[in-house]
């Protein structure tokens, strides 16, 4: 569902940030992305985006590649792709549901199913009853569901999540985390970028791909293969 | 409400100040333009009614045959751009200046002899009332060797013309040059809005929104910001046209197309601004 070939990338002032990165994701799989400040997860996340393009080999998501997807494919493609980021980034002005609701708009929604929609997310990460609150008005863990909901609201095939907990404290990272695993469980694939080790130790069953310096040192995918 | 025009409407909204001051810059171009527009369709009126009674009069000499003036008579009246010719003799001619001039009743009292000429009024048709298809019937009519004098008031009616294009002129190059001033100020407000919903819009296209999806309420804006300016335009014209008309000289009100388009120009030009603006400026966030 999702492959990297062969992916390099280098920035005309930064230099390189990926060489020759190959791995695969498939449908359903929770799969953490590690490596220091740096090493390059950001950067495989917008290429998964196609907020970017490799500067050398190809990226292909859910049937689109990088060497050929057109404009108005890449809108299609990105409401299949959920994102939540380290800072939230939700809209301040807006309510929970009005911030959840926004990723539907877009799509040319009806309100019913707006409404509908929006309520069952709510409720499958614990905000049922913030519905009206603006995030300055959420702690960091539920401004982080907020941003989970949102990303679930299209049915996404994979959920990518860069840093997600970085900003939250203990008990919060173990409730997102839990989060995404019971996302995960639905069927939705979960690429999740972290460097909390404590997180990957404590899930050993779960597949690691490390990168150090734009390179995967590791993929425990193939280790167990081999 | 649809999406794009509750976006539209919350910018208002977010910024009133910079809202309102694009929608004066529209009204301000387009009240120039409706008040040069008011004029010029005034002297359209008057030059429509003016036109009307044009008409040519050759004087006849006299002891003119009358066979040759009707003979001549006959040719004129097949003439292309002529509607009628009608003979006015002598004696008529005096009653007509008796009844028209009854100031100067005890002049015509004292006359021997009655010196007013006979003479043959043409009337054109109305598409044939312009001054080269006048000057030329004109011309014509003065080959005949019994017509005196031909006259049709062509100086005036040149300068009426003149003024028309002068106005119709001063319309278009004033309202122009406005229209740009306005289009630059709304271009500049519509900039100040994308970057001032850069996160907004960059969550927007995380989420899967279309350029187009993004760019239409910024255009929906432009639109309601020129037809605001246009409608207010339309409402400062009506106070000038009222104030003129009871203190100066009574005007006629623009017919519902002239308006129509005036508030259209409006919407036409945030529209473009607007379209023009998003075009430069949504590439940068």
């Amino acid at each position: 569902m999702i492959k990297l070939i062969n992916v390099s990338k280098e920035y005309a002032r930064g230099g390189a940030a990926l060489e020759r990165v190959t791995f695969e994701i498939r449908k359903g799989e929770f799969c953490f992305l590690t490596g220091h400040s740096g090493a390059g997860k950001s950067t495989i996340m917008r290429l998964i985006h196609m907020a970017d393009r490799p500067t050398s080999g190809e990226v292909r998501v859910a049937g689109f590649r990088s060497t050929t997807i057109q404009p108005r494919e890449i809108a299609m493609l990105r409401r299949k792709i959920g994102y939540v980021f380290q800072d939230f980034r939700l809209l301040p002005d807006r309510s929970t549901a009005a911030n959840v609701a926004f990723a539907l708009e877009v799509t040319g929604a009806r309100p019913a199913v707006i409404r509908s929609k929006v309520g069952r997310l709510l409720a499958q990460v614990g905000l049922a009853a913030k519905a009206e609150a603006l995030p300055a008005e959420l702690s960091g863990g539920e401004q982080q569901r907020v941003a989970v909901a949102r990303a679930l609201v299209n049915d996404p095939l994979v959920l990518l999540a860069d840093e997600p907990t970085g900003n939250l404290d203990e008990r919060a990272t173990w409730g997102i985390f839990d989060l995404f695993r019971e996302i995960n469980m639905a069927g939705t694939a979960v690429l999740f970028a972290t460097h909390n080790l404590d997180l990957v130790r404590r899930n050993s069953g779960t597949r690691v791909i490390e990168l150090d310096h734009g390179s995967i040192v590791f993929d425990s995918a193939e280790a167990g293969a081999a | 409400m649809p999406y794009v025009f509750r976006e539209a409407l919350r910018a208002f909204h977010r910024a009133p100040l910079l809202a309102g001051l694009s929608a004066g810059m529209i009204a301000l171009s387009l009240f120039l333009v409706g008040l040069f527009g008011l004029a010029a369709y005034n002297i359209k009126r008057v030059l429509e009614r003016i036109e009307a009674r044009v008409e040519v009069v050759a004087y006849i000499r006299d002891g003119a045959w009358p066979e040759s003036i009707n003979e001549a008579r006959r040719q004129i009246a097949e003439f292309p751009e002529v509607r009628e010719v009608a003979y006015i003799s002598k004696e008529a001619a005096l009653l007509k200046a008796r009844r028209e001039l009854p100031e100067f009743e005890s002049l015509f009292g004292d006359l021997d002899s009655n010196p007013l000429p006979a003479s043959l009024e043409v009337m054109l048709k109305p598409n044939q009332r312009g001054t080269e298809a006048v000057a030329s019937v004109a011309d014509r009519i003065r080959q005949y060797d019994f017509v005196d004098d031909v006259r049709y008031g062509g100086e005036w009616l040149d300068k009426v013309y003149l003024l028309r294009r002068v106005a119709a002129t001063a319309t278009l190059i004033l309202g122009a040059a406005f229209a740009i001033v306005a289009s630059l100020i709304i271009g500049a407000a519509i900039r100040m809005a994308i970057y001032a919903r850069r996160d907004e819009i960059a969550i927007m296209r995380l989420v899967g929104a279309t350029e187009n999806f993004v760019r239409q309420p910024f255009l929906v804006e432009g639109v309601m910001t020129g037809v605001i300016g246009g409608v207010l335009a339309l409402s400062v014209t009506w106070l000038a046209f009222i104030i003129v008309s009871r203190s100066v000289f009574k005007l006629e009100w623009l017919p519902v197309s002239w308006t129509g388009a005036g508030v259209a120009a409006g919407a036409f030009v945030g529209v473009v601004a607007s379209a023009i603006a998003v075009r430069r400026h949504l590439r940068e966030v």
